[in-house]
């Protein structure tokens, strides 16, 4: 018998970052002290991941840089979850010049590939932790809006949505009691995909100094360090990296599992 | 067909007017932005009107129009060279990088996936599962010092960055590339295992074709067509990547280009990186989905 299934570890390790992070408020580490005399060492008693550059120590990093890149992936895909919705709703209700206007200005967002767009948002408004929320949440509200947008325009002519109408409901309670509910498991399928690409992308955004800024902690800017000492001292880097793979993987292969059992199509 | 072309129409203007209003979104003033503060109030009055930015909104975004038809995408404000020579000298390297990356992603991506769909369920496809769900969890700045710490440093086969040496393509290549073929693995099993179980493979099989041909001239043509399109959109998608890419290996391509404006806040630098690769991605889309209507004749665009 196999005590833990493939599907759980995801949850596992999910909730193993989730706890760390808590814990980690409880101990009195010190992701930002220097220690000279340790510059690089390798992972030893006293340091269980070894030191970085300035003999900081990468294990009390690696959880700081959790806890930034889970509160900017949580925080933007709250916001953009909210603000997609609600725009791909209304284009999906309205339809018109409404929704034109909405498909026009989605089209010209996705015409800039991957992280390109965030990269220049980043880089005109300039680093910095709500700078980087803020490029962040410019970009990753379009996938939202469409996919609400094309659920919203087959859902619109439906029976239960006419006969509501026709009893004279309020947009907002078609929108909200007659639209929505149906619409939840695509978009948590989609919130859950994104929040690891949010992940990713945070890092990127650090990793080419855009993001959180020197010293304090974020994986991609650890990266970009530990780069640099890749030679003398590889445990800094496949430290940060395997962490970063592991979340990542995790909330990706929990999309997989949720949307086999919400019976998404994608 | 041409209503594809002119559905592009507004999308280019769209990205055209994007680009121009990023310079606008500097919080304060750009010109104060990008020459520090130990600038003369008269160099910035200078800058501000070579940059045009003391016009109206509107004239100024005709101008940026106007020049950009005449293949003029201003100059660096530090060095003074005009972009387009900086372009130009950066594009075939970028363009090298991509291609390379492509080709290992189709190489590796396509026989994997068709090994995984055929043997489904099995060692193979959990192994090709396991591999392309694994890759696209290392995005470019992990997979690319990964890549150069075994094969750079510890076994010392290639170079670990730079450009100098014919090998040094290989790592950010491979970096590139390796994302792709996950997404091309999968894509290419899940389209296969659709067609396998539709009739015309069976027919294929039950006139006592090989199963080589059955596979890999009837299913694979079938299961292809939904991969071409990925292969498209990603092939755009490239050229992202290769902005982290090439900032690893410090590859000297248009992404690093990119990235040092970004640094030296050298706007126009940053403003024409985007919009080449922004409009590289939309032409690579346009190109694709007008292959796909070569490729199934079912899909015509009227």
């Amino acid at each position: 018998m196999r005590l833990i299934s493939v599907r759980q570890w995801p949850i596992i390790v999910i909730l193993f970052w989730i706890l760390a992070v808590l814990f980690a408020q409880l101990f009195d580490l010190q992701p930002n002290a220097i220690a000279l005399e340790r510059i690089l060492a390798a992972p030893d008693g006293e340091a269980w991941l070894g030191n970085d550059d300035l003999g900081r120590d990468i294990l009390s990093r690696l959880l700081a840089g959790a806890q930034v890149s889970l509160f900017i992936a949580i925080t933007v895909t709250s916001i953009t979850l909210t603000f997609g919705t609600l725009l791909g709703l209304v284009a999906g209700y309205f339809g018109g010049w409404v929704d034109r206007l909405l498909m026009h200005i989605t089209d010209v967002f996705l015409a800039f590939p991957g992280i390109l767009l965030a990269i220049a948002f980043a880089a005109v408004l300039g680093p910095g932790l709500n700078n980087l929320v803020l490029a962040l949440c410019l970009t990753a509200w379009v996938g939202y809006a469409r996919l609400t947008r094309a659920q919203a325009l087959s859902l619109r002519n439906r029976q239960h949505v006419l006969a509501a109408e026709s009893l004279g409901a309020t947009v907002p309670r078609i929108m909200g009691r007659h639209m929505l509910p149906l619409l939840a498991a695509p978009l948590m399928v989609e919130a859950t995909y994104s929040i690891a690409g949010l992940v990713i992308a945070e890092a990127s955004l650090s990793f080419l100094g855009l993001g959180i800024q020197a010293p304090n902690a974020s994986w991609g800017a650890m990266l970009r360090d530990g780069v640099r000492y890749l030679l003398v001292a590889p445990h800094f880097v496949l430290a940060v990296g395997i962490s970063l793979m592991s979340l990542v993987l995790a909330i990706n292969v929990m999309g997989d599992t949720l949307r086999d059992i919400l019976d998404v199509k994608r | 067909m041409l209503k594809r072309l002119l559905a592009v129409v507004p999308v280019v203007f769209g990205v055209l007017l994007l680009t121009f209003l990023l310079v606008h979104l500097v919080p304060g003033d750009p010109v104060e932005v990008m020459l520090g503060e130990s600038a003369t109030s008269a160099d910035r009055a200078q800058l501000r009107s070579e940059l045009g930015l003391d016009q109206p909104l509107a004239i100024q975004f005709k101008n940026y129009l106007v020049n950009l038809s005449q293949g003029d995408f201003g100059r660096s404000i530090h060095t003074h060279t005009p972009v387009s020579v900086l372009l130009k000298a950066r594009i075939p390297a970028t363009a090298r990088l991509a291609l390379l990356a492509f080709v290992i992603a189709i190489f590796i991506g396509l026989p994997l996936g068709i090994a995984a769909a055929l043997k489904a369920h099995h060692w193979p496809d959990k192994l090709a599962t396991l591999l392309s769900l694994s890759l696209s969890a290392m995005p470019p700045f992990w997979l690319g010092p990964l890549l150069m710490l075994v094969f750079a440093l510890w076994l010392g086969l290639l170079p670990v960055s730079g450009m100098e040496n014919p090998g040094s393509i290989v790592l950010p290549a491979l970096t590139l590339g390796f994302g792709l073929a996950a997404i091309l693995t999968r894509m290419t099993r899940a389209s296969l295992l659709e067609v396998l179980h539709e009739d015309f493979v069976r027919t294929a099989r039950a006139k006592g074709l090989s199963e080589r041909t059955v596979i890999l001239r009837h299913a694979m043509r079938a299961a292809l067509l939904p991969v071409v399109t990925v292969l498209g959109l990603q092939l755009g998608g490239l050229l992202a990547g290769a902005v982290i890419t090439e900032t690893v290996f410090g590859w000297e391509g248009l992404g690093r280009l990119l990235v040092e404006s970004i640094e030296k806040r050298d706007y126009p630098v940053t403003q024409a990186c985007v919009l080449v690769i922004a409009l590289a991605y939309v032409f690579i889309n346009l190109m694709t989905d007008l292959l796909y209507t070569q490729l199934d004749p079912r899909v015509r665009y009227s």
